[in-house]
């Protein structure tokens, strides 16, 4: 039966030419807007060869930036996923007045310019303030340091993990925990040995998603940071330094290593996706 | 009398529910709280003088003009990425799937040199447009790409769900009914994800209207033609301008806010008449 | 309008659903395919509605060879288990988009789309809810929609895959006779799947029988019921039993056994097929004799499971209030049954 006439193409379905034209506008379009900056990232920082790339890398600056970046991190994740845990308890294992307002606060950081999430800091602990001179005079400095870039950083990450696991432990319910304090378990145990294992992918891709975000924040931090040569610089803003003093290979190289970070939060996320995508929350991919 | 809490046996809410308020409050509250006292510390009339300073006006009208055209363009070309890849199949459709994600995981700083050394007049795309005697980097029309480039996967992934659960049945009722494919895939299709693509363009829209990183580099910075609201607060910042940054700052939260109430209205909507809030 | 299934095949990658279906459909009729699930009854309605192609064969609609045809040119009216319904739009231009999407030449005017969608709408039961969306509806109300949908372009052939299959056991039964109503005032030649044998049996002219990708047998219910002309036939439709037998000059014999009925079928093995309630008692030995296994009263009889020897057991039916229930052994022997035998 080879009568293929135009009667065969399914209802359902398009002819195999429009279907081929729309997969190619679309691969196009990505290859030019998404594909395309990444893969120059790495042709522009290896553009003048190994060599000058591996120098830039060690050049005591972008060492120092690597650090900060590194430390920042650190402190910043681990805050929020004690956050995101808490608040994921509190919502997901309650009913109580208010819930859905707190929950929309909790993504209220995702609408504000990470500009305005430096400034507010700034406005906090600046000259101007009351805040800033008095802590100063104890000799603590916030803004232009290290506690600032933290701070910013925390605050553009703050939703993160948050927002993975609330939807995650609402689909779980309470049944187990339940079942944990039934028979006898205390509630540290309850969480530690029954509702931790539950959520710990969830956590995990909510880390990731965390971490590479608190890597990579730029306007937040480069507003709070006085970008202090090898004191105050993360990668991203010592990225823009390099590239402002037309040192295009140092600000490529050091741009490589934050979009290699990209790639392994990418390759994770989608892995985590693959394997264990109907334990992640179902809701709210993407962020 | 309506309890604050219905009760349970789980312990840990006192504690969780506490630090979680006590650190929203010390992390977003106060500080935005000190911003909005801030601006509000300079008056009405200062405020307001502020505000419509004609290159902050120039700066919002920038920002606010690119951004709703690349949300526009990420709204077509969104969804129909979003419909190849759930619709068809083809190999690398993993791959690019997974892709779609990058402007999320990328940081902006690289983001913005990189595109800015694609598009610069001696980028491998600059210089293929010099001689026709266009300009994309360092013009408002950077910024649009920029603005494209992060907002992309805010469109895919609103989209994406809402088409896979689109049953099979309602395309096949509509054949039925006579209606051509074309007609099935605007008439009953695309209607049934507009609170998606509503919400998808919203939150592009947003997010591109605050971005600074991947913009400022591309954007070439001119006053009153390539300046964007977010780098004026820096300007004025460095300025060490405070009010004159505050001012803008909660101009754009005010917006911000609408925004996300807009979103919140499109929700309620669609669950009421859709069944779907997406 | 007559439709006719002429040695229809149709495979899925190779996987074969149906085998070379042959199948008339009188003019006006309301036809049930009744089959369990995989036994390729929603492949052959797609099949007719042109949402799938044959493999081979050929599908008519009175004397038009409808198989060259698109869906959207068959003209038929198709209700899916889910309703299908456009969620975006309102009950009435859920009615009304098969004559909106129209060719300008054939569509008519907007208020006579709306005058006619209104019209069915109100034989649907449904005035009143016009600009309701279908989420604001309850299921029954939304397969009645969806009736109205499919009947609103005047379909030559009105087509339902398990129409009441996501409905709970009240609605289904209202809609059902309903449908009947419907079908008796409009007259459209109406086809409808399901695998569920009250409702066949019930509500259709005639069944088609299917399994595993054939049709078994095709008749009104009665004949269907009374005479199955199949194994799977007997087992499917109605309660029955079987018991492996041998027949012996006319005799037939369980384990050896005489069992007191005879037939003119040749010596050989057969199974032989029962209903519960088509029994009689006797007091004989040539008889079937079983000791009760359970015994459970449902509504007006009593269901008897019976151990008759060998690892066989069959259920027979009895007035609930008849002495035999009290006993712990029953002999009795079908009065109706069918031979089928053994090749």
């Amino acid at each position: 039966m080879a009568a293929k006439s135009r009667h065969l193409a399914s209802p359902t379905s398009e002819p195999a030419s429009v279907r081929w034209m729309l997969i190619l506008v679309g691969l196009a379009f990505m290859a030019l807007f998404i594909v395309l900056p990444v893969i120059a990232v790495f042709s522009e920082a290896f553009r003048q060869g190994l060599g000058a790339y591996w120098e830039s890398l060690h050049n005591a600056d972008a060492q120092s930036a690597i650090r900060l970046t590194l430390m920042v991190a650190a402190i910043a994740v681990p805050l929020n996923v004690v956050f995101g845990v808490c608040a994921s308890w509190a919502i997901a294992k309650f009913e109580f007045k208010g819930k859905a307002f707190l929950i929309t606060l909790i993504d209220l950081p995702f609408s504000v310019s990470p500009v305005i999430s430096g400034l507010v800091y700034v406005l906090l602990f600046g000259s101007g303030s009351i805040l800033g001179p008095w802590l100063k005079s104890y000799g603590i400095e916030i803004l232009f340091a290290v506690p600032g870039i933290v701070l910013a950083t925390i605050f553009v990450t703050f939703p993160f993990v948050a927002r993975e696991l609330i939807p995650l432990m609402q689909d779980q319910g309470s049944g187990d925990e339940e079942a944990a304090l039934s028979l006898g378990a205390s509630g540290w145990q309850t969480f530690w040995r029954v509702t931790l294992p539950n959520i710990r992918w969830g956590l995990l891709y909510g880390v990731l998603l965390c971490n590479a975000r608190a890597m990579g924040e730029f306007g937040a931090v480069a507003v709070v940071s006085g970008k202090i040569r090898g004191q105050t610089t993360t990668m991203p803003l010592q990225v823009e330094m390099f590239y402002n003093e037309y040192q295009g290979t140092a600000a490529f190289a050091l741009a490589s290593l934050l979009a290699m970070l990209a790639l392994v939060t990418l390759v994770l996320k989608t892995a985590l996706e693959w394997r264990f995508g109907d334990e992640l929350a179902a809701t709210g991919r993407g962020h | 009398m309506m309890r604050f809490r219905q009760p349970s046996v789980i312990p840990g809410f006192g504690l969780t529910l506490g630090f979680t308020i006590a650190y929203f409050s010390l992390i977003i509250l106060v500080p935005l709280i000190a911003l909005v006292l801030r601006s509000a510390g300079i008056g009405w009339s200062g405020f307001w003088a502020a505000a419509l300073d004609p290159r902050v006006l120039a700066a919002l009208r920038t920002s606010f003009v690119t951004a709703l055209i690349a949300a526009a363009i990420n709204v077509v070309f969104g969804t129909l990425i979003a419909w190849v890849l759930v619709r068809y199949r083809f190999p690398g459709r993993r791959i690019f799937d997974a892709m779609v994600d990058l402007p999320f995981a990328l940081p902006t700083a690289v983001a913005g040199i990189s595109l800015t050394a694609i598009y610069a007049p001696n980028g491998i795309i600059g210089q293929l447009v010099a001689p026709l005697g266009w300009r994309i980097a360092y013009t408002p029309i950077g910024i649009t790409i920029a603005m494209i480039f992060i907002g992309l996967p805010f469109v895919v992934r609103t989209i994406q769900p809402i088409l896979e659960e689109v049953s099979k049945e309602v395309e096949e009722a509509s054949a039925t009914l006579g209606a051509s494919r074309f007609q099935t895939i605007s008439r009953v299709l695309l209607p049934s994800l507009t609170p998606a693509i509503l919400t998808g363009f919203a939150l592009a829209f947003a997010r591109a209207v605050g971005e600074y990183g991947s913009v400022i580099f591309i954007a070439g910075n001119i006053p009153f033609v390539s300046e964007i609201a977010p780098l004026l607060i820096v300007i004025r910042l460095e300025e060490f301008n405070y009010q004159g940054a505050a001012v803008i700052a909660t101009v754009m939260l005010v917006i911000s806010f609408l925004m996300l109430f807009v979103l919140n209205l499109i929700q309620a909507w669609s669950r009421r008449r859709y069944g779907y809030g997406s | 309008m007559e439709v006719r299934v002429q040695n229809v095949r149709k495979e899925f990658d190779r996987f074969p659903a149906l085998h070379d279906v042959s199948l008339d459909i009188a003019s006006g009729e309301l036809i049930a395919l009744l089959g369990p699930s995989g036994s390729g009854k929603t492949t052959l309605l797609r099949l007719i509605a042109g949402l799938e192609r044959p493999t081979a064969g050929k599908i008519f609609f009175g004397n038009e060879d409808a198989s060259e045809k698109t869906v959207q040119e068959r003209n038929i009216g198709f209700v899916f288990q889910h309703y299908a319904l456009f969620r975006h739009m309102t009950i009435l231009e859920n009615v009304s988009f098969g004559l909106e999407v129209r060719p300008r030449a054939t569509r008519p005017p907007k208020a006579e789309i709306r005058r006619r969608a209104r019209e069915l709408l109100d034989l649907v039961q449904l005035s009143g809810l016009e600009k309701r969306y279908p989420s604001q509806l309850s299921g029954g109300q939304r397969q009645r929609v969806a009736l109205a949908r499919a009947l609103a372009i005047e379909p030559r052939v009105l087509l339902l895959d398990e129409p009441f299959g996501a409905l709970d056991a009240q609605v289904r039964r209202e809609l059902r006779k309903w449908l009947r109503e419907i079908h008796d005032r409009t007259g459209h030649t109406t086809v409808f799947v399901t695998h569920d044998q009250e409702e066949a049996l019930e509500l259709a002219d005639r069944l088609c029988v299917m399994s595993q990708g054939k049709i078994e047998q095709v008749g009104t219910p009665d004949t269907v019921y009374d005479t199955p002309q199949s194994p799977f036939v007997f087992g499917f439709i109605g309660e029955s039993s079987a018991l492996p037998v041998t027949i012996e000059n006319g005799d037939i014999r369980l384990e050896g056994r005489s069992i007191g009925v005879s037939t003119s079928e040749p010596n050989g093995s057969a199974q032989l097929y029962f209903r519960p309630h088509d029994i009689e008692l006797i007091e004989s030995d040539a008889a079937l004799s079983g000791h009760v296994v359970t015994s459970r009263r449902v509504g007006g009889t009593r269901r008897v499971e019976l151990d008759i020897g060998g690892a066989h057991r069959v259920e027979i039916d009895l007035p609930f209030d008849h002495p035999a229930a009290e006993r712990s052994q029953i002999v009795f022997r079908p009065r109706r049954w069918t031979l089928f035998p053994d090749r």
